[in-house]
C-alpha cells in the first residue's frame, strides 16, 4: 500500500495539484488539497485497498476537498460553480471515478509551463516546479539548495502571489510563444536534474529526483518531437544518468569519467541517449543542449578516455563558447584541449581565461588547474592549486577525492 | 484584467529613430483589438509638480518626486485577458525598443491581497 502511495506521489502529485489550479485558479488551495488527498489516501487505501486508478482517486479527493473549502468560504461563487460542474460531469461520464476530465499529461504540461513562466524569477520557477509539479516538500527543496526552509517558503509564496496578481495564465502557451517558453522550461528541468544528480553545493545526490527530471524531459519531448533542443536536453540527461552506477566507488568516493568502469554504464540509457543526441543534431541544429548532448555522446561512444575523439569534443566546446562563453563551458574546453594537445596546451587555454569571477568561491578552477599541472609533471604547483581547491570544495565526496589527489602527488603534507 | 504600461526612457537602449517609430500602427491595432483603452505622452518633468499635504497645509513643489518619474515619458491603459497578451502587445511598442516599458497590473479596490 505504501509503495502504491509512493508511486502515486511520484506520478500523480503534479496532476492532482494542476487539476485544482485549473478549476480554481488558487495555487495555495491546490497545494492544500493535493496534500490532503494524499493524507486521506493513506487511511482509505489501507482500509479499502488501493483503487484501480489511484491517480483518478486522488484527483477526485482533491477536488472534493476544494469544494468543501470553497463552500465554507462562501464568497467564491464562480470558482465553486466551476468545480461543481467538473464534479457533475465526471460523475456522469462512463469513467465515473475520473475526476481529471482531461489528459494527465496535458495537466502536467500546463502546470510546468506556468511554473516556468518568464515573469517569475528563476529561483521561484525552480522552487515552484519542485513543489507543484514534483511534490517535494519545502524541507527537501531547502536541503537540495542548501538554503533555509523559510527561504524556500518565501520563494514559493512570492511565485504563487506573482502568478495570481500579474495575470500569468495557467496554460500551455499557444504557437508563436511556444518555442521560446519551451526553452525556458528546459532550463528549469536541467537545473532540477543537475542539482539532483550532481549537486553544486554539496547536497546529497538524489538519483530519484534526477529520474523525475528525465520523466519531465520525456513528456516535453513527446509533445515537441521536432524541437532539437528538447531532444538534446533529454539526450544529455540520459547520457549522464547512464553513468550513475559507475561514478562513485563502493566507498562513495568520486570516480572520474576517465577512470569509470564503462561496463557499469546503463546500456539502455546510453542507446536511447545516443539516438536522441543524433536526432537533436540531424537538421544541423547547434543549440545549447544539442551541443552538450553531442559532447556527452562523444564520451558515451568511446571505449575509453584515451580513445575519445578529443578533437571533436574541443570543436563542440568551441561552438558552445560561441553561443555563450559560460565559465563552466570554458573550463571544460580547457580540459578537452589538455586531452587533445597535452597538459601544457590545456594550461595555456586555462590561463587565457584569467580566473572567471563567476567561479569565485567554487573549487572548479583550482581543481582543473591542479590536475593539468599534475599531468604536466609540475607537482609542487599542482599541490598548491589542489590545496586551494580543497579549501573551497563543499561536497564531502569531492573533498575526499581531492585529498587522494593531493596524497598521490607524494609530496610532503606539511603546510 | 487591466494593466498600466509606463513608457520609460532608457539611455542604454538604441537611439531613437523616427523612421522606425510605428506608434500609429500600434495604437490602431490596440484600439481595434479592444485592448488599448487609452494612452498619451506626458509633458516633460520640467513641467511636473508634486502636491502634498503636511500638517494640514498643501505644499506644491516644482519638479518630479523621484528619479524614476523623471524617466516616465508616457503611459497606456490596457485591458488584456492575461499577462502574456499584455507582454506580447507592449513588446511591439516603439519605445520597447528605444526605451523600455514597465507593466503594472491594476489592483482593483474590491480585490483582496
Amino acid at each position: 500500500m505504501r509503495a502504491a502511495l509512493a508511486s502515486a506521489h511520484r506520478s500523480d502529485w503534479g496532476v492532482v495539484f494542476g487539476t485544482v489550479v485549473r478549476l480554481t485558479g488558487d495555487w495555495s488551495l491546490a497545494e492544500d488539497c493535493a496534500q490532503d488527498a494524499f493524507v486521506r489516501a493513506l487511511d482509505a487505501w489501507e482500509r479499502d485497498g488501493v483503487p484501480a486508478r489511484p491517480g483518478a482517486w486522488l484527483v477526485t479527493a482533491a477536488r472534493n476537498r476544494a469544494i468543501d473549502v470553497l463552500r465554507r468560504r462562501r464568497t467564491e461563487r464562480s470558482r465553486l460553480e466551476a468545480l461543481e460542474v467538473a464534479a457533475a460531469s465526471s460523475a456522469s461520464s462512463a469513467a465515473s471515478d475520473d475526476g481529471a476530465a482531461t489528459d494527465p499529461g496535458d495537466e502536467l504540461l500546463r502546470l510546468v509551463f506556468t511554473c516556468c513562466h518568464p515573469a517569475l524569477p528563476l529561483e521561484g520557477r525552480v522552487a515552484l516546479t519542485l513543489r507543484a509539479v514534483l511534490g517535494l516538500t519545502t524541507a527537501e527543496i531547502a536541503r537540495l539548495f542548501l538554503v533555509g526552509e523559510s527561504t524556500v517558503s518565501q520563494r514559493i509564496l512570492r511565485a504563487k502571489q506573482r502568478i495570481a496578481h500579474t495575470g500569468i495564465p495557467y496554460r500551455v502557451p499557444p504557437e508563436g510563444l511556444r518555442e521560446d517558453r519551451l526553452h525556458g522550461v528546459l532550463v528549469v528541468v536541467y537545473l532540477v536534474f543537475t542539482e539532483a544528480y550532481a549537486p553544486t553545493g554539496g547536497a546529497d545526490v538524489r538519483d530519484d529526483l534526477a529520474a523525475e527530471a528525465i520523466r519531465l524531459g520525456r513528456l516535453l519531448r513527446a509533445e515537441h518531437p521536432h524541437d532539437a533542443e528538447t531532444a538534446g536536453l533529454l539526450a544529455l540527461m540520459l547520457l549522464q544518468w547512464s553513468r550513475r552506477a559507475a561514478r562513485f566507488d563502493p566507498a562513495g568516493d568520486v570516480v572520474l569519467l576517465e577512470d569509470q568502469d564503462r561496463s557499469l554504464w546503463d546500456s539502455d540509457a546510453v542507446r536511447e541517449g545516443l539516438s536522441l543526441a543524433y536526432a537533436a543534431r540531424r537538421d544541423g541544429s547547434a543549440g545549447w543542449y544539442a551541443l552538450q548532448a553531442a559532447v556527452a555522446a562523444e564520451h558515451a561512444r568511446a571505449g575509453s578516455a584515451s580513445s575519445t575523439d578529443w578533437a571533436a569534443v574541443v570543436g563542440l566546446y568551441d561552438e558552445l563558447v560561441a553561443i555563450r562563453p559560460s565559465p563552466t563551458v570554458l573550463l571544460a574546453r580547457a580540459v578537452a584541449v589538455g586531452m587533445r594537445d597535452g597538459p601544457d596546451a590545456g594550461l595555456a587555454a586555462l590561463d587565457a581565461l584569467g580566473r572567471p569571477a563567476e567561479l569565485a568561491g567554487t573549487h572548479w578552477f583550482d581543481a582543473v588547474r591542479g590536475d593539468l599541472l599534475r599531468r604536466a609533471g609540475r607537482p609542487a604547483e599542482a599541490l598548491f592549486a589542489l590545496r586551494a581547491a580543497r579549501a573551497q570544495v563543499r561536497s564531502p565526496a569531492e573533498a575526499r577525492f581531492l585529498d587522494r589527489r593531493i596524497a598521490d602527488l607524494g609530496l610532503s603534507r606539511s603546510p | 484584467m487591466q494593466f498600466i504600461s509606463l513608457v520609460i526612457e532608457d539611455p542604454s537602449a538604441e537611439p531613437y529613430d523616427p523612421a522606425l517609430d510605428n506608434i500609429q500602427d500600434w495604437v490602431r491595432e490596440g484600439t481595434e483589438r479592444g485592448i488599448l483603452l487609452r494612452g498619451d505622452r506626458l509633458r516633460p518633468v520640467a513641467e511636473a509638480q508634486v502636491v502634498a499635504r503636511r500638517d494640514g497645509e498643501v505644499l506644491v513643489t516644482q519638479g518630479p518626486f523621484a528619479e524614476l518619474t523623471e524617466l516616465v515619458a508616457g503611459y497606456d491603459v490596457l485591458e488584456c485577458t492575461d499577462l502574456d497578451e499584455a507582454i506580447e502587445f507592449v513588446a511591439r511598442h516603439p519605445m520597447a525598443r528605444f526605451g523600455a516599458i514597465e507593466l503594472r497590473p491594476v489592483w482593483p479596490f474590491d480585490e483582496e491581497a
